[in-house]
Order: C-alpha cells, then sequence, then structure tokens
C-alpha cells in the first residue's frame, strides 16, 4: 500500500535560513507517526510543510499520489486536516460554533448546513468528550478543554491523515495521556493515519506505531519504537545517557535518564 | 555534594551587554563623542536659516549683542529657537525612552500614544475659553492634558498579565490621538483667527519661538529632566516584568508614578511650547539602543544628546528644505515614520 | 438532532440548497432598519422649511398645490438621507472586514490610514489642481487606492500579517498627515480653511448625483463580500488554522482589504472623510447580536443607523447652522473610544 502523505527530498526555511534540506519521508498508511527530536531540530518546520503551510523551495509533497500544490486548497483540506500549535477563537464564540467550523472544506456557498455536517460535528465531539459543552462560551473552559475542542475541529474535517503540531504542549498529563489515549482509539478504529510531533519521548515511545527521530534537519532514525529506541540514539540525538528498559505497562522501550553527578 | 549553578549568572540591573558599545568604557567614549553633533547642530541652527549669516557674525552678535539686524536675528530669534529646539528634543527624548521602559514596549512614544495630542487640546481648549495667549497660563493646562493622556496609556497599556500587546497598546494610542486631534481641530474651526494662529502650531513648529516661551518652560523641563534621571536603575528593573522587578527589590508604584510625574512634565512643557512633535520619542530611544543596548543608565543619558541633535536637524532642514518653512514636527513625521517602516519590517512581529 | 445547532442557528432547506443564519443577529437587523425607516422619516420633516409628515404624504398623492414640498423632499432631502445611510453602511462594512482581518477591534481604516490617503488626494486636487467636485472625488478614490498599495506593499513580507500592516498603516499615516499639513500650511488661509472643512465630512447640498458612486460601488461589493464572508470567518481562526480548512490565507486578506479599501475610499471620496464609523459600529453590532467575532450584516445596518442619525444631529444641534457631520461622529467616537478604554482598564484592574 502506497503512502498517503510522502515529503519527497524536500528543502524547507524562512527567510534566508534552510531548516531541513533535501530531506525525504513516507508516512506508512494507517500508522500513528511520531516525530521527535530535540529543540529547532525540524520537526515542527517538516510538518508544516506537510500540511502545506510552508513551501519546499525544493523537492516536493506528495499526497496520494500527487503533488499537493497541483490540489485546489479545499481538496487538500478533505483530505489532510491540520491541528496548529496556536489557533484563535474569536471573541464570544460558542464551542459548537467554533466545531461547525471545521465543516468548511465541505461546505459551499448554498451548501451551509447538511446532515452530514451534524453528524460530523457530534462525532467529533462525542470522540473528544467536550459533547455536552456544546453550548458554553470557548472563552469559559480550561486549558485541557479548550485543546479537546480544538481536536474536535480537526475531526470534524473528517480527514483520512491527521497531523498534530504539538498537541500535547501546556495539558496537564492527565489531559496529554487522554488526547493520545484519543488519538490511538482513532487509529485504531481504522482508516486513518495520524501524524504528531511531540514532545516527550516516552510518550512517543510508547504511542507511536512509527517513529522518526530528527537531529539538525535531518531524519537519523525511523522505524517501529522498540527497533529504533536505543541508549546510543537518545545520547547522540538528545545528548542524554540513559538506559532503555521495557515499559511494564505497555511493554514498549521507556527511557531512564541517568543519574547526574549534580543530583542527589 | 553541592553542585554550582549553570554559568549564566544574572547580574541585577544590568542588562547583558548588546549594541554597539561592548564595554563600560566604549559606552563612555561614545557617550561623550554624541556631544559633537550636537555641537555642530547649535552652529548650524544659529547660522542657517532665511538669511544664512557667516559664522564671523553669528560670534559677534552672541559676545557684543548690539541692535543691528543681524545681532537681533541672532539674539531675539534663533538663540531661542537654537535653546528650544535643544530643551523640547532632550524632553520627547526623555519621555519616550521612559515610556518604552515602562510600558515595555519598543513602539511607545508620546507622540503616537496621545500624550503630546492630549497636552495640545488642553492648551487650544485654554486659549479658545480664556482667550488667554499667555504660555506662563496654558502650560499649566498643557500638564493637565498630558496627565490625563498619559494616565490613559499607562491604564491600558502597560505590558503582562492583562496588559495590551504592543500593537494593541499603540492603536489605542493612536485612537485617542485622532479624536484628541479632531476635537482640537473641532475648536480651531471655530474661529478663523484661531485657526491661523494654530495651524503652524499644529504640527509643531519651533518658528517665532521666543525668549519668553523659552523661559516659561525652561524650568519645568529642568525638574523634569532631573527627575527622569533618578530613574535609570529602577526602570532597567521594571523592564525585566514586575514579578522579577519586586524579587528585585526595586520599588515598582514609586517607579511607576515618577516616570508618569517625568513625562508629563516633559511633554507638557515640550507641547506647551512647540505643539505636538512627534517620532522623536521613538527614534532616539532606537538609535540609543542600537549603540548601547537597552541598559537604561546609559540610555537616559544620550537622551540629553541625540534626541536634540535631531531635533536640530530637522529644523534646520525644515528652514533649507522648502521656500518657506516647514515645520519640525512634519519634518520629524518624514524621518521617523518610515523609520518605524524599517523597525516594523526588520523584526518578527512576535519578537516585539 | 437540531438541537445540536448553535443556540441561535437557523437553517434554511430550498430543495438541497441549504443557508444558515444567525436568528439574534438577523432580528438586530430587522430592529434597526426599522430605526433607520423611522429616523429617515423624521429626517424628511426637518430642515430649513419644516415639513409635516402628512404634508409629504400630500405630496405624493397627487395634491399639485403640494409641488414645492415634493420637489424639497425628492430633490434635496432624500437624496441626503439615503447616502447617508448607504455611506453608513459601507462605512461599517469597511469596518467590519479590517477589523476581522487584522483580529483587533481597534484595526480600523480610519485609524490604520487608508482615510487619510484619501485625503492627500483630495488636498492634491484642490490646492495643487485646482478642481471641482468631481475632480476632488477622484482625487480621493485615487489617493485612498494608492495609499492602501503602499501600505500593503510595505506591509508585504513573505505574506501580510495583520500587526505588521496595522504599524505599518499607522506609519504610512503619519507621513501623509505631514504631506497634509505641509500642503494647507503652504496655501493660502482661505483656501487651507476650506480645505480643511472639507477633512471633517459633510452631507450639505448632497444631491442625487452624488449618491450614484456609492451605491453603484455597494451594488458591486456587497455581493461580493457575501460570496466570501464565509473564507473571511475561517480566516479569523488563525492562519494555520485557516490554511488547514483549505482557505487561501493572504489572497483571502487581499480581496478582503481591496473591498475594504474601495468601500472606504468611494465614501470619503463622495463626502469627505468621516472618523469613527469604521471603528464603532462593528462592535456595537457585535455587542448587540451577541455574535462571536465580526459580522458583517448586523454592522452595516447599524452604521448606516449611526451615520444618519449623526447627520440628524449635525443639521439641528446648533439649527440653523450646520456642523459638518465628521465631528458629530468624532465625538460620538470618542465617547465609545472612552468607554473602550475604560473596559480595558476594569479588565486590567480586576
Amino acid at each position: 500500500m502506497t503512502s498517503p502523505l510522502i515529503a519527497s527530498g524536500v528543502t524547507v526555511g524562512y527567510d534566508d535560513r534552510t531548516i531541513i534540506e533535501g530531506l525525504t519521508l513516507e508516512v506508512p498508511r494507517d500508522s500513528f507517526t511520531v516525530i521527535i527530536g530535540p529543540n529547532a531540530c525540524g520537526k515542527s518546520t517538516l510538518l508544516r510543510s506537510l500540511a502545506r503551510l510552508l513551501p519546499a523551495s525544493d523537492g516536493a509533497v506528495i499526497l496520494d499520489g500527487r503533488e499537493i500544490a497541483e490540489y485546489r486548497s479545499k481538496e487538500v483540506a478533505r483530505r489532510l486536516g491540520l491541528l496548529p500549535q496556536t489557533s484563535i477563537a474569536p471573541d464570544g464564540i460558542t464551542v459548537v460554533d467554533l466545531v461547525s467550523r471545521g465543516r468548511f472544506p465541505h461546505q459551499g456557498l448554498l451548501r451551509q448546513w447538511s446532515a452530514a455536517d451534524e453528524a460530523a460535528i457530534v462525532a467529533a465531539m462525542t470522540e473528544t468528550s467536550v459533547l455536552e459543552l456544546a453550548q458554553r462560551s470557548f472563552d469559559e473552559l480550561s486549558g485541557g478543554q479548550r485543546q479537546r475542542v480544538w481536536v474536535a475541529m480537526a475531526l470534524a474535517q473528517e480527514t483520512p491523515l491527521l497531523l498534530l503540531d504539538e498537541p500535547t504542549t501546556y495539558l496537564d498529563i492527565n489531559h496529554q495521556l487522554e488526547l493520545l489515549d484519543l488519538f490511538a482509539a482513532l487509529r485504531a478504529a481504522g482508516g486513518r493515519t495520524l501524524v504528531a510531533v511531540l514532545h516527550d519521548l516516552n510518550q512517543a515511545a510508547r504511542y507511536a506505531s512509527h517513529l522518526v527521530v530528527m537531529k539538525a534537519g535531518r531524519i537519523v532514525a525511523e522505524g517501529a519504537p522498540a527497533d529504533i529506541l536505543t541508549a546510543e540514539l537518545v545520547d547522540d540525538v538528545f545528548g542524554v545517557a540513559c538506559r532503555i528498559i521495557d515499559d511494564p505497562e505497555s511493554h514498549t522501550p521507556l527511557v531512564v535518564p541517568k543519574m547526574r553527578t549534580h543530583q542527589r | 555534594m553541592s553542585g554550582t549553578l549553570d554559568s549564566t549568572r544574572v547580574t541585577p540591573g544590568r542588562p547583558a551587554a548588546s549594541g554597539l558599545a561592548r564595554t563600560t568604557r566604549t559606552r563612555g567614549i561614545l557617550v561623550a563623542l554624541s556631544v559633537i553633533p550636537l555641537v555642530l547642530g547649535i552652529i548650524a541652527s544659529l547660522a542657517i536659516g532665511s538669511g544664512d549669516i557667516p559664522l564671523s557674525e553669528v560670534w559677534r552678535a552672541l559676545t557684543q549683542g548690539g541692535t543691528d539686524t543681524t545681532a537681533l536675528l541672532i539674539n531675539d530669534y534663533r538663540v531661542p529657537r537654537t535653546i528650544l529646539a535643544v530643551l523640547v528634543g532632550i524632553a520627547l527624548g526623555l519621555a519616550g525612552a521612559i515610556m518604552q521602559a515602562l510600558t515595555r514596549n519598543p513602539l511607545a512614544e508620546p507622540g503616537l500614544l496621545g500624550v503630546n495630542s492630549g497636552a495640545f487640546l488642553a492648551v487650544v481648549i485654554s486659549i479658545a475659553i480664556t482667550g488667554n495667549a499667555d504660555i506662563r497660563n496654558f502650560v499649566w493646562w498643557s500638564f493637565l492634558g498630558a496627565a490625563v493622556a498619559a494616565a490613559i496609556v499607562y491604564l491600558v497599556g502597560s505590558r503582562g498579565r492583562g496588559g495590551a500587546t504592543p500593537v494593541r497598546l499603540v492603536l489605542t494610542g493612536v485612537a485617542l490621538t485622532a479624536v484628541l486631534n479632531g476635537v482640537a481641530y473641532a475648536f480651531t474651526l471655530t474661529n478663523a483667527d484661531i485657526f491661523d494662529r494654530i495651524r503652524y502650531w499644529q504640527s509643531g513648529s519651533l518658528q517665532s519661538r521666543t525668549d519668553d516661551i523659552v523661559a516659561g518652560v525652561l524650568p519645568f523641563i529642568v525638574v523634569g529632566i532631573l527627575v527622569a534621571l533618578a530613574l535609570p536603575r529602577a526602570l532597567n528593573a521594571v523592564a525585566l516584568g514586575d514579578d522579577v522587578a519586586i524579587a528585585l527589590g526595586a520599588r515598582v508604584a514609586s517607579t511607576r508614578v515618577l516616570s508618569i510625574v517625568a513625562v508629563t512634565l516633559l511633554c507638557g512643557a515640550a507641547t506647551a511650547a512647540a505643539g505636538p512633535i512627534g517620532f522623536l520619542g521613538l527614534m532616539a530611544p532606537y538609535v540609543a539602543r542600537a549603540i548601547v543596548g537597552p541598559d537604561q543608565r546609559w540610555i537616559l543619558p544620550l537622551m540629553l544628546t541625540i534626541p536634540p541633535t535631531i531635533m536640530l536637524f530637522a529644523d534646520v532642514l525644515g528652514r533649507v528644505i522648502v521656500s518657506s518653512e516647514m515645520p519640525v514636527g512634519v519634518v520629524t513625521a518624514f524621518i521617523g515614520a518610515p523609520l518605524l517602516i524599517v523597525l516594523m519590517r526588520r523584526r518578527r512581529v512576535a519578537d516585539l | 438532532m437540531t438541537a445540536l445547532l448553535p443556540r441561535r442557528s437557523r437553517v434554511l432547506r430550498v430543495g438541497r440548497a441549504t443557508l444558515r443564519w444567525d436568528a439574534r443577529a438577523a432580528l438586530v437587523t430587522i430592529v434597526v432598519a426599522v430605526a433607520v425607516l423611522l429616523v429617515g422619516a423624521l429626517a424628511l420633516t426637518l430642515g430649513t422649511y419644516p415639513i409635516s409628515l402628512d404634508q409629504i404624504v400630500a405630496s405624493f398623492t397627487g395634491d399639485p398645490d403640494a409641488d414645492g414640498v415634493r420637489r424639497i423632499v425628492l430633490e434635496w432631502r432624500l437624496p441626503r438621507i439615503v447616502l447617508t445611510v448607504i455611506a453608513g453602511m459601507a462605512l461599517a462594512l469597511s469596518g467590519a472586514v479590517f477589523q476581522s482581518i487584522t483580529r483587533n477591534p481597534l484595526g480600523s481604516p480610519d485609524i490604520i490610514g487608508f482615510n487619510t490617503g484619501a485625503y492627500t488626494g483630495a488636498l492634491i486636487t484642490i490646492l495643487v489642481l485646482g478642481a471641482n467636485y468631481v475632480g476632488t472625488a477622484v482625487g480621493a478614490l485615487v489617493g485612498g487606492l494608492v495609499t492602501a498599495a503602499i501600505i500593503y506593499v510595505f506591509a508585504w513580507r513573505g505574506g501580510v500579517q495583520g500587526q505588521r500592516l496595522i504599524v505599518i498603516g499607522i506609519a504610512v499615516t503619519a507621513v501623509l498627515q505631514a504631506v497634509n499639513t505641509w500642503l494647507i500650511l503652504s496655501s493660502k488661509v482661505e483656501l487651507a480653511f476650506g480645505a480643511a472643512s472639507w477633512t471633517a465630512g459633510s452631507f450639505n447640498e448632497v444631491r442625487w448625483p452624488s449618491v450614484l458612486p456609492v451605491a453603484i460601488a455597494l451594488a458591486v461589493i456587497i455581493p461580493l463580500l457575501a460570496v466570501f464572508s464565509r473564507n473571511l470567518h475561517v480566516l479569523e481562526l488563525g492562519d494555520d488554522a485557516a490554511r488547514a480548512l483549505g482557505v487561501r490565507a493572504e489572497g483571502t486578506r487581499l480581496i478582503f482589504v481591496v473591498l475594504g479599501v474601495c468601500l472606504t475610499a468611494i465614501v470619503t471620496a463622495a463626502v469627505g472623510p468621516i472618523s469613527f464609523v469604521a471603528l464603532a459600529a462593528p462592535q456595537i453590532a457585535r455587542w448587540l447580536a451577541g455574535s462571536a467575532g465580526v459580522s458583517l450584516v448586523p454592522s452595516a445596518a447599524v452604521g448606516g443607523l449611526l451615520v444618519l442619525g449623526s447627520d440628524v444631529i449635525a443639521q439641528r444641534v446648533i439649527a440653523p447652522g450646520q456642523l459638518p457631520v465628521g465631528l458629530v461622529t468624532l465625538s460620538l467616537g470618542g465617547v465609545y473610544l472612552l468607554g473602550l478604554l475604560a473596559l480595558q482598564a476594569r479588565k486590567r484592574l480586576t
């Protein structure tokens, strides 16, 4: 089965700086692909170029077999959804109103609200457990609730591909795990490919079906966490001496940093 | 086993070295050197104008006085005008630097944020109502207007929890300025005589400013300068954020009050003397920061030399560039606005 | 399961087409429109020759003696009323568009400065080229559009960010204000006074020919706004989210900047700068309709009412003299702004 989303030799940068150069990544179909790496390694840049937010000065992003630039914007939005790092909610908007904006790619001037829209919104809000918050004002929600609403909006888009840019930052651990479990469940339900940028090594190891490790704009390792996560890799990429043990709960690799001389 | 903290040590009150000058000695030298352009500006202001006067004549008029046209021109017009340019330049530069430090906002300055407009509106109202155009009277109104506007800016503007982002603050200031200018304008429209008198003043002008005007504002500007020069260390601390400032032992509330007092005195006096002049308070601290970095202990003293230099050159430029004079406020806008554009294009907006 | 719909949404299904709108916003629009009609009727009776409503009605139902009344109403008062309403609509729409693009309730064209360019254009035609009404209007229009283009170009750096657009607009405005001041100062007092008076905006002496350009502009632009308004609402979510949903962020912004500038430039060209309507009307409409973000239709209605009301005030408050309507909107705008600032200050202090 071909990969639904491929970055083929892409070179991407901002202003005069090139962040990634000639990078190739094939996202496996129906996987939960997680990209990790130290700060400024280019993982967000890669994700954003996959989501066509950043143009590639060289190479191309291939979506469902065609170059992403060849699609019309709305067509891309029906195949690929993105949860950005920061989004802005208009003042005073209700939760259901915000989630319903995710249906934009499926609507038109004369098709502003259909039964399909409603069904998608209900499903999205049920999956993210925000259904009971439907009529509340977004401003009143807590950080964890807000993030779930943004996820609901991305889900309402009903795309087979979902990209998530650091979805768990600023959430407490309970909500982080809640969200990651949700992503795992979405993948398990079938028919969806998820790509996420995460910070936490161990969360990535536990949840990813396909791990992509980046450093300084290059991919240094790629594959199932159990196959590629080694102490040498962690030391090389993150500069952290560690021990890899088997996570007693999930039986995935667990990174345990070694004691440093400064600690008691 | 006690460890040592990582290498970066935080020295209270001393921001990291940046700007052209890396060492205290270099900074000292540059500050001293900055007096030279100022002196050149003063000389130019005395010599250049509707009739160019050779320097020897200027010297004679200054030292020997006399009642011939040249001496009168120099002593009765150009000298007070030059002195005023220096005073107003210092005042607006200091006010701008203080406002930027206080609101932690590189776009803050008395022209953009409406402080000068508030002062000017108060002056116009006082003249329209009382008919009294003596600066010793309306300067007090000017303070009132400046104080009210400064208070509004402060209340709405300081960054941090609940405070405005730089752009939001500027927008608020511009909106406020528009209202204040409009109302002042409306007052002038009621009376063609007032309109004619004020239309030069409305954009900031040093023309026809004589000794009494200088005398009228000099004491206030001097006091304002003294207050301002007492603030650098406190402002450095406040620039790091309220919480950090308090932790460092800075008296945040009294710093704020003193700052507003200084800004009120300086802007009120400057606007009463010359009308509202914008962008000077933006340009001068920017230039100073580029030279000595964000340390108020160096920036504020530089406000004694850099902004008056700019003022003098702007004033001289206004005299020569067109056949009838261009008010200095117009010239500063022509110089300062492009600088603002450059500023906005260079940085990532998020870095402001 | 329509219980899930945002509480005040209503859906209209015609065949396979569905339209969705907000009930409260529609109600507010209708109420304001009715208010416009009432105030308009009142305005018909006001003027140098007071005319009562039954006289007006009589003049249209065939009473030959009422010829004079009919002429006054049709040729003098009605065009003025119509123009105030549609000018208000245009300004409010322009403000709504810009506030949405800049994601800032203060991001209004009269603050960012597209108006100042129109004034510069008008000044140049009045003071330098010595033009008449049409020439001035053209000058204002060209000035406004050129200024907008300059601001946009300066703000372009791989794209236009709302924040940068605002500040660069302010900077360009400052330069243009300096230019305007310079133009006024370097001309004779009488000429300057006249030119300066134009700056306050006025509906005096308005006849049907003045109404035409604004009406045409609205007729062209409103359908365009309607077609693209959904894109605008998605753009409010932030550039990344908007692109993720398939909206071309830069293209949409450009279209709306052009539409917004055209609206404000044409009104400025027709009657001179009228400030603060573009700023206040959309926010007042938002507050009334309780909507999220900016909504176009209620804004237009409120704008029409604001300008009509301001013109009535301008005509009456120092009767028989007339104030420039721009002065009234400025004062009202000042009150609005102070209220806004007070609200912000309260939020800060609590």
